[in-house]
């Protein structure tokens, strides 16, 4: 396990690499000229070389880079254009709300998706598993956006129970963490169907069934331990999917998190904020698939070095 | 089939498959007993029912197979009128069953020693622990090396050989009256399956178990079984004892099985192969359901299905040619068999 | 003596026939699955409606009418009117083409591209697949749609830049499936007999390889379009996409955010429309995959 660890952990350096690549290039593949662009239209000559110098564009490519890279590390991401103040710290206070944010939805997904997805598989083709498989299909269908200015249009106006926006407070983080929550419980719970079915035909089931185990240690013990194996994988690309889709669900709730932040930086061109925020969610991403690997490894007891 | 001491008796079972496309019925009408100590051999080729047997016994169908009719008595007992927990008191316990297929009949997430284990805690209430020391007693009866160390390890760090011996420590684990054993070695090399063999024959004699072997490989069923059962097409076409059927075998599916071996004492250019497929079974002929392939087979075959009579007290045989009614020529199926298979 | 033993039964041996899975075969599997049927049935009404729904509708999505802000549903106006007095219906009819357009052309484009890659690395193999791979690692490491949003970030926002960014953002997704179906096929025997027969690499790619992975593509592609139709929403929401007045769905949300409390009307069919065609294409790729294969899993 240990040596797994690390390899997996060396595997995440060319990907680390890229990433900060693909960062670092964003700022040169803007079509014009970024200074001009990041310094406004309105700005004069000696503005924009201002701009430019801020940025360090006047560096070749590679000095540039390595500039970029030995700052990262150091914790400095740059200064705002609009603000002037240091990236970092601007992401820093963002940063754990996303976090927050995106933890309990996936918790919530987890929950009713695994729930939803055992019911369903062990009740197969009966009307609560027709029932359960069409809620699922809707909710992978539903704009996370959308399904967030409904539920606030009932559940925050209509009825008034609880608050339209913000994050902190326990009624705040419900509507939030359902919008962004249901997709993932959909895909889950569909995941853990498939999975359970396929792995209650296998011979292993038969075998502990002729051994006299009882069904629902059947289901829970000797099916479910297999089942969740693949399970496992889709919860770590449903992070993902749940971090973009943050940028939403903050958007629409108006939760000062990192993805609106970005969303604003975007719109105001700030792009040392965008390519800071855009860093540290992929690099969260890389870290959070590191951990699903690590625990896919303890849970498929098969899966061999390679 | 009249035995005194039984320890298993079958009759009649049906047991049918419910599809989209209507009835297919897999077993159709089988009757045979186990008498106690003994072993019996069941065979036949793929699809000829003698698995869907085993687990209709165990009543471990899945949908959409459903047992139709008959009667399982297991001592004494009526297997088929138990409630799905009584019976499961007796799986794993009284009667046990081995897969074919040692490399996916274990949970790969669990511990072999867990796996063995879990018997115990079942069916003994013993707590983990006891359980476990339990369970290293049946890796050394079966004789896996180093037990202490296997106990921890997990399916895919054993070899088939070594798999197929942990899933007899577990089938055994309960000391059961009856071992169902479906195609234990089939997976395995040819090495190992001897060793497996014996091993079951072996412990089979120590505890005293009657066993049921399902097979199709007659090398198999000389080297284990008392008696023999041989299925075709869902029905059992010829019983007798081992040395009867593999001396003076009658019906021409058995000499037919028997020819088809590969013999050491003569040179052989080429193995008889039996010719044609096994019918399927949403599918089955109207008459004897070996006819399509049946070197003799008459109108008579074709239209009508023999019954399962006893011949000379020795052999039971479900063939036309030992009845009255029987139009065709006088054949000896034994020595005619190659030359009319031939024609 | 166990050396008399002989498998009598007649034992299927294990080999893969090189069938070419054409269309014909395809098609006729497919017919038999309702669930694809029904999302296809769908798609194509869909698609018809993008053609013929604005020839059919009498008002003008674009113009705005005063007079006639903000009104419920009624029988004039089936989903009533915006805050410029737009009707919402002629809208969400006049926005299917920009959706169906986004979705299909993004997907198409990544498609071609991913498949081109996706066999590139599982081809070749050795240096090829590795740096290939990797790349594609790198660009998955971004989540969600913030790849996406990064792309159009750097581009500005347009329905044409949305459309390369998910286009790019769909490209390592096909790139895995691919190379994963390349190298098995490419391990089956016929494969060594056609290069033993002195076949070119480009002629066992297109006529031996790229026609026995059709079936993952096929599903693959239907289910990104569901997914290319959300991000684009999503992205024109945020105002980086489609701009005003434009009637894609996403924009007609953003615009209509600001009145949605008291007139939730504005809201509720845009995004129903977007329901309705992700849903379609989700159910489509779920019929598909499930009659061509069966075996991979989302």
């Amino acid at each position: 396990m240990f040596v797994y660890t690390i390899r997996r952990l060396i595997q995440t350096i060319p990907v680390i690499i890229g990433v900060t690549l693909v960062v670092f290039l964003m700022m040169h593949l803007i079509p014009g000229d970024p200074a001009q662009i990041m310094a406004g239209e309105r700005a004069d000559e000696v503005q924009v070389e201002q701009m430019r110098d801020r940025l360090g564009l006047n560096d070749p490519y590679y000095v540039q880079y390595a500039s970029f890279i030995s700052n990262a590390v150091q914790g400095d991401l740059g200064n705002s254009v609009r603000s002037g103040r240091a990236v970092s710290s601007e992401i820093g206070a963002r940063f754990w709300v996303t976090v927050e944010l995106a933890f309990y939805s996936t918790l919530l997904s987890i929950f009713i998706g695994l729930i939803a997805g055992i019911v369903s598989a062990t009740r197969r083709n009966s009307l609560l598993d027709m029932f359960i498989m069409i809620f699922a299909l809707f909710g992978l269908s539903m704009p996370n956006f959308w399904l967030g200015l409904m539920l606030i249009q009932y559940f925050a106006l209509r009825i008034d129970w609880l608050p339209v926006s913000g994050w902190g407070s326990p009624e705040q983080l419900l509507l939030p963490v359902i919008t962004l929550g249901t997709a993932g419980a959909a895909i889950i719970a569909r995941m853990t169907r498939s999975s359970m079915l396929e792995v209650i035909h296998q011979d292993y089931i038969r075998t502990a069934r002729a051994k006299g185990v009882p069904e629902r240690y059947v289901i829970y013990k000797h099916a479910l331990r297999n089942a969740l194996i693949p399970v496992v994988t889709v919860v770590g690309l449903q992070f993902g999917v749940l971090l973009g889709g943050a940028v939403l669900t903050e958007t629409v709730f108006a939760i000062n998190g990192l993805g609106r932040f970005v969303v604003e930086a975007i719109r105001m061109r700030d792009f040392p904020i965008v390519q800071g925020s855009v860093l540290v969610l992929a690099m969260l991403f890389v870290f959070v698939n590191f951990l699903v690997d690590l625990s896919y490894r303890v849970l498929n007891k098969r899966i061999e070095l390679d | 089939m009249e035995n005194p001491k039984s320890i298993i008796k079958v009759e009649e079972l049906q047991t049918s498959f419910y599809t989209h496309k209507g009835e297919i019925k897999a077993v159709d009408g089988v009757s045979f007993d186990v008498p106690s100590g003994k072993t019996l051999g069941i065979v036949g080729e793929s699809g000829s029912g003698k698995s869907i047997t085993s687990l209709s016994i165990m009543r471990l169908l899945e949908d959409p197979g459903k047992i139709k009719g008959g009667k399982i008595t297991f001592n004494g007992e009526d297997l088929l009128a138990k409630s799905e927990s009584n019976m499961r008191t007796i799986r794993g316990n009284r009667i046990s069953m081995i897969f074919q297929e040692p490399m996916t009949s274990l949970n790969p997430v669990f511990t072999i020693g867990d796996q063995i284990a879990e018997s115990y805690m079942i069916h003994e209430g013993l707590s983990k622990k006891q359980a476990l020391r339990k369970a290293l007693g049946m890796l050394e009866l079966v004789g896996i090396p180093s037990p202490k160390d296997r106990l921890k390890a997990y399916p895919h760090e054993l070899s088939g050989g070594m798999r197929q011996r942990a899933m007899i420590a577990i089938a055994l684990a309960c000391n059961p009256e009856l071992l169902i054993a479906d195609e234990p070695t089939t997976a395995l090399d040819v090495t190992i399956q001897a060793q497996i063999l014996r091993l079951i024959n072996g412990l089979q004699e120590e505890l005293g178990m009657s066993m049921m072997l399902i097979t199709h490989d007659l090398g198999v069923v000389a080297e284990t079984c008392d008696y023999v059962a041989v299925m075709y097409a869902g029905k059992i076409v010829e019983y007798a004892d081992v040395d009867t059927l593999f001396k003076s075998p009658k019906h021409p599916y058995t000499v037919g099985l028997l020819q088809s071996l590969p013999r050491h004492d003569i040179d052989q250019d080429e193995l008889n192969v039996i010719k044609g497929m096994v019918p399927r079974p949403d599918d089955l002929p109207e008459g004897c359901r070996f006819a399509p392939r049946c070197p003799f087979a008459t109108r008579l075959c074709e239209e009508k299905l023999p019954s399962l009579d006893d011949i000379d007290d020795k052999n039971q045989v479900r063939c036309w040619i030992y009845n009255d009614q029987w139009d065709g020529p006088e054949v000896n199926v034994k020595d005619d068999y190659r030359t009319a298979q031939s024609d | 003596m166990p050396e008399t033993t002989v498998n009598v039964s007649t034992q299927n041996t294990k080999r893969i026939n090189p069938q070419l899975e054409n269309f014909k075969t395809m098609w006729r599997k497919l017919k038999t699955n309702r669930v694809a049927m029904a999302g296809g049935i769908l798609i194509l009404f869909f698609i018809l409606v993008s053609f013929i729904g604005p020839l059919l509708t009498s008002l003008d999505p674009n113009s705005p009418d005063v007079s006639s802000r903000l009104q419920s549903p009624s029988s004039e106006h089936w989903f009533g009117t915006d805050n410029h007095g737009r009707d919402i219906f002629t809208r969400i009819i006049h926005g299917m083409s920009i959706t169906l357009y986004i979705g299909f052309s993004s997907v198409a484009i990544g498609m071609v591209v991913g498949v081109f890659i996706g066999i590139m690395a599982g081809y070749y193999g050795k240096r090829t697949d590795a740096i290939l791979m990797r790349i594609m690692d790198v660009f998955l490491a971004f989540p969600g749609i913030l790849l996406a949003l990064g792309i159009v970030a750097v581009l500005g926002g347009s329905i044409n830049n949305v459309i390369i960014a998910i286009a790019i953002f769909s490209i390592p997704v096909f790139a895995r499936i691919v190379r994963g179906s390349t190298l098995s096929v490419k391990k089956l025997e016929y494969i060594d007999a056609v290069r033993a027969l002195g076949a070119s690499d480009a002629r066992i790619i297109f006529r031996h390889i790229l026609p026995n992975i059709l079936s993952p593509i096929i599903v693959q592609a239907t289910l990104r379009v569901a997914t290319a139709v959300l991000t684009a929403s999503g992205l024109s929401f945020l105002g980086l996409g489609a701009q005003p007045p434009t009637p894609e769905w996403g924009a007609m949300l953003a615009a209509g955010r600001n009145y949605m409390w008291e007139y939730p009307h504005i809201a509720l069919f845009p995004g129903l429309a977007i329901v309705a065609v992700v849903l379609a294409f989700n159910l489509f790729g779920d019929g598909v995959r499930d009659a061509l294969d069966p075996k991979i899993k989302s």
